[in-house]
């Protein structure tokens, strides 16, 4: 028989009964499962590069610097759809995070324990609410009701530099502001509960002393609990914008897709990375297919340089407050 | 404050009176930014409440009038003809889900078993759980291309590879929320099961997980949940019917959300009411499965 106090407390003494055989194997499925992650990762990755490489090396860099895109003269530069992805996610945030902020700090230092229950459940109704139906939603009612409001954005906002560009003129139901709208609700639950994550790990008594040097909620929230836990927002933030650039089928819908849109104009058509690939695959040649993926590859890339850095940030800001 | 403060003559003592004059801005900007939090809530509730009310009411009316036939008859073949028929698409959307689910959530329950269980802090576990959730920001479309090249270009369209592309997009979140749970079972338990002479996979199986179970089941639906609405992976894996086929192996398939998908891009009554109808029956699913996993959870803190 082994010695039993030798042993850490997360290895069992081995007994020697009968079962280690199965134990084994037990184990050992258990790290092929843990590889999954890695294989379908690396797989990813080699098939994109690999499936990509025609498009690229018959485009060169022209493929990311070039605006043009005109499968029949074999000419593929995806730069306006990139342009696309980056606007209508960037206009998903600016709507979204002062809401989800909002939201998020209601629930954890305002709302009574009931009405945060209630709360909570709502916002993650929208999370459930899949992309397609809010594409629909966005094309058949959103996009066709909005084009007044946008009529009016633009007229009142004519002439004044930043806010005149932004809403320029011949505003489209189908535009990038209507993309935007439609990201923000969708990526709202995601960085709200990312947020009150965050938030809960203010310690109390950061906020008890706040309160007891005679701050208001607003002032112990702004003094206690948002420098606390800025860095974990800035990643709750940066996950959501990871969501909102690789959103495919409410943003196919209600972009407008036009080519060759690099403007700042939010209320134009434009296009952007995923919703070209739904819309362009079904009659792609090879080139083009090639061309096709190559774009997505070029999305994967942007997407996880954006989650990489969100998901070290936020790792970083919860064990600073954990203290480990 | 401090400054008005120290304008007071010394011998006066301060009153309540006077600290509440002070207070009163400080408390109107915290009650207002308290009123702005609240309103933030309010707005969102807009689009929810108008996306949800739009497809109860344009949606439950195509469904309820031609009931059973809503879920038992074909895709009409014509796409401007009115009428019903998305039993093909209701038939895809479970079989397709059901096959992805089968793949991701053993697969990912392991997976979550190697991460908290067996690597713990060690180094190949703590990059395995960062690409993990790395892995949960992939964009679902390029999951889809993903498949389409391993699987579709070799053996062509059909259902299994939709549940492919799916199951890809569940496993990271069903071992997240995996660990979440397992992380929840107390060590004494564990201790207890190693003290009594069971071995580690032994206690895993019939101690740490039976335990953890019921949150991992809640985990597991709302994974399913979200899958079963995915529309980006199955464009280029399942193909098109508009019979019902419940062979995933042989043949394209489809389902309600490319059902949603291409009725949404019509100018036709007909399709739009179809996509609508859609919709309603896509939610109805999504929601079931959410509101079961909110019961697991419910009666299993209630049990503690």
């Amino acid at each position: 028989m082994t010695d039993i106090s030798t042993h850490s407390l997360d290895s069992p003494p081995d007994l020697r009964g009968s079962g280690g055989k199965a134990d084994g194997a037990f184990r050992g499925t258990s790290y092929v499962a843990g590889g999954a992650v890695l294989l379908v990762l690396g797989l990813i990755t080699y098939t994109m590069i690999s499936r990509s490489t025609d498009a690229l090396s018959h485009m060169g860099l022209d493929f990311f610097a070039s605006k043009r895109w005109n499968p029949p003269g074999e000419q593929y530069g995806i730069l306006s759809y990139i342009w696309g992805t980056v606007f209508t996610a960037f206009i998903a945030l600016c709507i979204s995070v002062p809401l989800s902020l909002g939201i998020a700090l209601f629930i954890t230092q305002v709302a009574p324990s009931w009405l945060k229950k209630t709360m909570t459940y709502v916002i993650d109704l929208l999370a459930v609410v899949p992309s397609v139906v809010f594409g629909l939603w966005g094309v058949l009612v959103l996009s066709q009701n909005i084009k007044g409001f946008y009529g009016w954005l633009s007229d009142t906002f004519d002439g004044i530099p930043i806010l005149g560009t932004f809403f320029g003129a011949n505003p489209q139901g189908r535009s990038f502001f209507t993309a935007g709208i439609i990201l923000a609700v969708m990526i709202t639950p995601i960085v709200v509960s990312l947020s009150r994550e965050v938030i809960e790990t203010t310690p109390s008594f950061e906020k008890e002393a706040a309160l007891a040097l005679g701050a208001t909620r607003w002032e112990m929230i702004r003094g206690a609990v948002l420098p606390h836990s800025k860095g974990g927002l800035v990643g709750a933030v940066m996950l959501g914008l990871g969501r909102a650039m690789g959103e495919t089928i409410a943003v196919a819908l209600v972009i407008g897709s036009a080519t060759g849109q690099i403007t700042l104009n939010a209320l134009a058509s434009g296009n952007s990375m995923p919703a070209v690939i739904t819309a362009e695959w079904g009659e792609a040649d090879t080139l083009k297919k090639s061309a096709l993926i190559a774009m997505a590859m070029t999305l994967f890339v942007l997407t996880i340089i954006v989650n990489v850095i969100a998901t070290s940030v936020v790792n970083r800001s919860m064990k600073k407050s954990r203290g480990a | 404050m401090s400054s008005a403060l120290a304008e007071r003559p010394t011998e006066t003592p301060l009153t309540a009176g006077d600290l509440q004059t002070h207070r009163s801005w400080r408390t109107t900007k915290s009650h207002l930014m308290v009123g702005l939090m609240f309103v933030a809530f309010l707005v969102i509730l807009v689009p929810l409440v108008a996306v949800i009310g739009t497809v109860v009411t344009r949606g439950a009316g195509v469904v309820f009038r031609d009931f059973p036939d809503w879920f038992t008859s074909e895709i009409p073949v014509r796409r401007r003809a009115v009428g019903p028929g998305m039993g093909p698409a209701v038939v895809g959307t479970l079989l397709i889900t059901l096959f992805a689910s089968l793949l991701a959530i053993p697969l990912g329950i392991l997976g979550a078993v190697y991460l908290h269980e067996y690597g713990g802090q060690s180094r190949p576990a703590q990059v395995i759980r960062f690409l993990s959730n790395v892995m949960t920001g992939v964009p679902s479309i390029v999951m889809g291309l993903f498949v389409y090249v391993v699987f579709t270009i070799n053996f062509g369209l059909a259902g299994v590879g939709g549940s492919l592309a799916l199951a890809c997009l569940m496993l990271p979140v069903v071992i997240r929320s995996t660990e979440e749970m397992l992380r929840l079972v107390p060590t004494h338990l564990r201790e207890a099961s190693y003290a009594l002479g069971t071995r580690k996979g032994r206690t895993i199986v019939s101690i740490v997980l039976p335990s953890a179970l019921p949150g991992v089941v809640s985990g597991c639906l709302l994974a399913i949940a979200r899958a079963a609405g995915e529309t980006a992976p199955l464009l280029f894996t399942i193909g098109f019917v508009t019979k019902v086929n419940t062979n995933l192996f042989d043949g394209p398939n489809t389902t309600l959300s490319y059902q949603i998908f291409k009725n949404a891009s019509e100018t036709l009554p007909g399709p739009q009411e179809r996509g609508w109808g859609a919709a309603f029956t896509l939610v109805a699913i999504t929601f079931l499965f959410t509101v079961i996993a909110r019961l697991v959870t419910a009666s299993y803190q209630k049990r503690r």
